[in-house]
């Protein structure tokens, strides 16, 4: 049965949302010194890269960008089955001692952010690390809350919220549906 | 969250014999990112923690040992290796007993090298844990067949319609059969040169082109899988002498030069310098013999990741709450 869908943000509000996050980042930071994205596989990567294409444009300034696939540090992976599929992992330049500022789609439970804290360990010890996401929809289930918010939306638990993304899924959108698919 | 769930692989990898260009394709997507991984400055991450794997090498074995156990590390299990010599095998012990008392010690897995073909399927019919065939006998040796797809994969950015020729002691060579089943099953065309003492009865069966001179299979391949000529399997009288097989089917330079297209070279290892391969060939620019060893690592990484999930009985045992 096909689940009830509504829009939550448009190709135009994404766009618009994205652009005041990059501003917001660049605000956060003081600048755009020392400033790493690093966008989590898979749509955090493609949100990423419009951010720092935005702050190319408004600062003149070339940010490194990353990315960075969780697979290997969920905190499930004994027991969902079968593997799941893992992405590339990218990390541009030494993250010791700069600032990295992770980019996400969805803050849920917060268990895809633990993950990446503990990769990003792996890789050197930032001055500081933030997070960026474009939807929060609550739900959390530990202690973990973002830097900057595109949009907060008040999601039931049965309820699924979706960020789409040109080159992934054809056009930019944010949508909202009733019920839960079953993976 | 990653997006879709991969197709599993099953219980054990005993050979690419059984798999599907599905499998094969899926280990070899798999193991991309773990090349990463060993770039890292912590060349580590905690997909297997807790796991407990037993590296059970009946064989001798550098490269193979070594590379699991890296791979292994690398995923965080813990290792422990059992060889023959030193361990209760020398007193009589059963293969199966012998894996039987590891596994009432609470393994998840087993690598296991052994000298008789089978030996790996014998054990998997018989354990519970996930078995690796690190190389049975003259039967198979798929994780060094599948490391070998990855470099060529590496660098023709393709595999089917490729020309492989595996040159040598095909007789005696489970990476040979590894090969043969694994590119023919990605669309890759194979062929054999080597002494016709050297290569199986039954070489037809595995469909195959077979040149009996060096300089034609030269001609025709994109890549050459030079293997390396098992002097501890010969029992005598395979052929003449060293220095003649050099002469006859070794892979110089002088030969490479005449070839109408620069060809990759791959070598298993441990190499025969100016027996099968001269040494300015597998120092030489188009050897990828290195990133054979490198890309081990990884595609048994990817082998170990993708064996270790698929188990419903945990998922059921998380989903009504019990069991983690």
């Amino acid at each position: 049965m096909p689940a009830k869908q509504s829009t939550v943000l448009d190709a135009r509000m994404v766009d618009r949302t994205l652009r005041r996050m990059a501003d917001e980042i660049v605000e956060l930071n003081a600048g755009t010194d020392d400033l790493i994205i690093v966008g989590i596989q898979r749509r955090g990567v493609q949100l990423a890269a419009r951010i720092v294409s935005s702050i190319a444009e408004r600062e003149k300034a070339k940010v490194p960008l990353g990315a960075l696939d969780i697979t290997l540090y969920r905190d499930d992976l004994q027991t969902v089955g079968p593997r799941p599929v893992v992405g590339p992992t990218n990390i541009p330049a030494d993250v010791d001692g700069r600032a990295v500022v992770i980019v996400d789609d969805v803050l849920y439970t917060g268990r895809t952010v633990r993950a990446a804290l503990d990769e990003l360990a792996d890789f050197g010890r930032p001055k500081r690390i933030a997070l960026a996401v474009l939807i929060d929809r609550g739900g959390r289930e530990l202690p973990i809350q973002p830097d900057i918010v595109g949009k907060r939306v008040e999601c039931a638990p049965g309820q699924r919220i979706d960020v789409l993304v040109e080159e992934l899924d054809e056009r930019d959108a944010v949508v909202l549906s009733d019920r839960e698919e079953s993976a | 969250m990653s997006g879709a769930a991969a197709a599993p692989l099953g219980k054990d990898l005993l050979g690419l014999e059984p798999l599907t260009a599905e499998q094969i394709t899926l280990i070899l997507d798999t193991a991309e990112p773990f090349k990463e991984i060993s770039e890292r400055a912590i060349k580590k991450v905690p997909t297997l923690r807790g796991a407990t794997i037993v590296n059970l090498f009946f064989e001798a074995s550098t490269r193979t040992r070594v590379s699991f156990e890296f791979a292994e590390k690398r995923l965080s299990a813990d290792t422990v290796n059992v060889g023959s010599t030193g361990s209760s095998v020398q007193k009589g012990e059963t293969l199966v007993d012998t894996a039987r008392n590891l596994e009432a010690m609470r393994i998840d897995m087993v690598v296991i090298r052994h000298g008789a073909s089978g030996a790996a399927q014998f054990l998997a019919d018989r354990i519970e844990s996930n078995v690796i065939n690190a190389g049975d006998g003259t039967h198979e040796h798929p994780t060094q067949g599948l490391l070998d797809l990855l470099t060529l994969r590496d660098r023709f950015k393709r595999l089917d319609g490729l020309k492989v020729c595996i040159v040598g002691d095909v007789l005696h060579s489970r990476v040979a059969r590894s090969n043969i089943w694994g590119l023919k099953k990605v669309g890759a065309e194979v062929a054999v040169c080597g002494p016709r003492s050297l290569l199986p009865n039954a070489i037809d069966e595995l469909e195959v082109e077979v040149f009996d001179r060096v300089e034609d299979a030269i001609e025709w391949a994109d890549a050459l899988n030079v293997l390396r000529l098992q002097l501890e399997r010969m029992q005598g009288g395979y052929i003449p002498s060293l220095r003649e097989y050099n002469r006859v089917f070794g892979v110089s330079r002088e030969r490479l030069e005449r070839a109408p297209r620069d060809l990759v070279i791959l070598h298993p290892g441990p190499m025969n310098r100016g027996v099968e391969i001269d040494s300015d060939v597998a120092d030489g620019p188009f050897s990828v013999i290195l990133d054979q060893v490198t890309n081990g690592v990884a595609v048994r990484m990817a082998v170990l990741y993708l064996l270790s999930g698929g188990r419903p009985e945990l998922a059921e045992a998380a989903k009504s709450g019990g069991g983690r």
